[in-house]
């Protein structure tokens, strides 16, 4: 049986990360084919919610990036998502989530390198950890 | 600000207030606890014909409903209201109101430093009224009543805050024919002059009640120590929410949950069979009505900081979950973050509608 890989859900915005993402790729970057990319308008457009869905869906680990702080399209949709993620860290440290399960970064649009990096090194942290376990009795 | 003392018992002496309120055209209408009946059945009364007056129980020892929901619906009042509610409500209306969901314009708040309340299903069984006797024994006295809810055993902002009049009932050794009422605002005492009674310049103290003070903090700390089942984490989660039968009982009667269509009850949680197929094909089993856990803990995300432990999610789940419990832990939690306490004061935002440009750099890798 081939080993087991983590699925790891990474949530971009749409003017930085993403690209970021992009350059990686056309740049042919390497990074492990472990994220699944679903792009957003802007970081602050992130409703922890969805971060819990994507474990509750079966993902192993979820990364979200947008744009440093300073270059948001929206001036402030990052800060206001920072502040979404101080709620939801020490929350998933109650529900049990290992904290590193969820990880947040600012990547800009030049930092095709950067997004391999963090890519790779959350891809590592979650497989350290291991397959999340299901928020529901008995499944 | 000032205090009236008046010769009378503390619910005799409100009912006088009320009166002097209505009578002198001070205010149009009252809202307070009710008494239905000689046993213990209570509604929640909204009144203007004085003699209505008399089967006010403005102490009652239950939450009927939550006042700070009904605030809602009568705000905002062309006309003053006098609101006789518990510390919790008001903090819990303080919420709403930031959330714009009502004004505290034209509405006078008189509440007492709270003994706590019974669980909601004594008072359905009419038995509150033969439990009150002790009840107010144990305000003088400062114990816990043993009967209590348990957010209310745990509490420790039974001393109102920013009330416009606040009774004193907690450590009153006469409770029988003394009533420390305390004027806190302008408005207060404008509303309340020609009441009689002594009156002198003095301030609530929280000296007075500083022995059930120390009692309730040791009580919320035994509560958070055991709140979360074994070693807590996602087991205990699914321990204490595994029961939840997913009827929303519990965000209904919230005074913070406001939303009129909530997420969880709209189209995004809504699944069609493809989609229930599809994850069969992959898990071989599943539970049914989904996303009972992912209510909880994205109600969790969405409000706890702002929970004032009102202890009405636990009163009404039908599963017997305490729901209060873990929401006054989680909420502690989250909202100690940003060093918050939900009503303490109006102009201080809710913590997820502002932010500073340096913060929280732990939580992201920069
Ligand atoms: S009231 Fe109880 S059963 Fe109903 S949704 Fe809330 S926790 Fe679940
Ligand atoms: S979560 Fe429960 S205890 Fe907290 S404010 Fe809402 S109803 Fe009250
Ligand atoms: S646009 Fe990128 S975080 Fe707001």
């Amino acid at each position: 049986m081939s080993e087991w890989q983590p699925k790891i859900l990474a949530i971009l915005c749409n003017w930085c990360s993403y690209a970021g993402a992009d350059l990686a790729g056309v740049s042919r970057m390497q990074y492990p084919p472990n994220v699944r990319v679903v792009r957003i308008p802007c970081s602050g457009r992130v409703d922890p919610l969805m971060i819990l869905k994507g474990l509750q869906s079966g993902f192993d680990g979820v990364l979200v990036s947008g744009c440093h702080p300073g270059d948001c399209h929206y001036i402030s949709g990052n800060f206001v998502a920072r502040r979404r993620f101080a709620v939801l860290k020490p929350l998933l440290e109650f529900v049990g989530v290992e904290p590193d399960r969820v990880q947040f970064s600012w990547i800009s649009a030049g930092e095709g390198e950067r997004f391999a990096q963090v890519v790779t090194k959350v891809t590592e942290d979650i497989r350290k950890i291991g397959p999340a376990k299901r928020l529901v009795k008995g499944a | 600000m000032s205090r009236i003392t008046l010769e009378s018992k503390p619910s005799d002496g409100v009912r006088e207030l009320l009166r002097h309120l209505l009578d002198k055209g001070k205010v149009s209408a009252v809202l307070a606890p009710r008494r239905l009946d000689d046993e213990g059945s209570l509604d929640l009364g909204f009144i203007t014909d004085r003699s209505e007056l008399d089967s006010i129980d403005p102490f009652a020892p239950v939450m009927i409903a939550n006042t700070a929901q009904v605030l809602s619906m009568i705000t905002p009042s062309s006309s003053k209201i006098a609101v006789v509610l518990k510390p919790c409500e008001l903090r819990g209306f303080v919420e709403r109101v930031k959330r714009e969901q009502g004004t505290l314009d034209n509405i006078l708040t008189i509440s007492c430093t709270c003994g706590g309340v019974f669980p909601l299903q004594k008072a359905v069984d009419g038995i509150t009224g033969g439990m009150t006797a002790n009840y107010y024994s144990d305000l003088s006295s400062e114990k816990i009543h043993a009967e209590i809810r348990e957010t209310c055993k745990a509490c420790e902002h039974f001393i109102p805050i920013n009330s416009d009049v606040t009774v004193s009932l907690v450590g009153e050794k006469d409770l029988d024919e003394n009533c420390q009422i305390y004027l806190n605002s302008k408005s207060a005492s404008e509303l309340l002059e020609g009441l009689g009674g002594e009156i002198d310049k003095k301030e609530y103290d929280p000296a007075i009640s500083a022995g059930l003070m120390k009692k309730r903090l040791a009580e919320k700390e035994r509560l958070f120590n055991s709140v979360f089942p074994g070693k807590g984490g996602i087991d205990a989660v699914i321990e204490i929410f595994g029961k939840c039968v997913g009827c929303h009982g519990c965000s209904r009667v919230c005074p913070i949950c406001y939303c009129v269509s909530c997420d969880f009850e709209s189209m995004n949680f809504d699944s069609d069979i493809a989609y229930y197929e599809k994850e069969l094909s992959q898990k071989g089993a599943l539970r049914l009505p989904p996303d009972t856990m992912l209510f909880h803990i994205g109600r969790m995300i969405h409000m706890s900081f702002s929970c004032v432990g009102c202890g009405l999610c636990s009163d009404v789940c039908p599963a017997d979950i305490p729901v209060a419990s873990v929401f006054k832990r989680t909420g502690d939690k989250t909202a100690s973050i940003f060093d918050y306490i939900p009503g303490r004061d109006l102009e201080e935002a809710i913590p997820v509608m502002v932010f500073k440009e340096e913060e929280f750099s732990r939580f992201v890798d920069e």
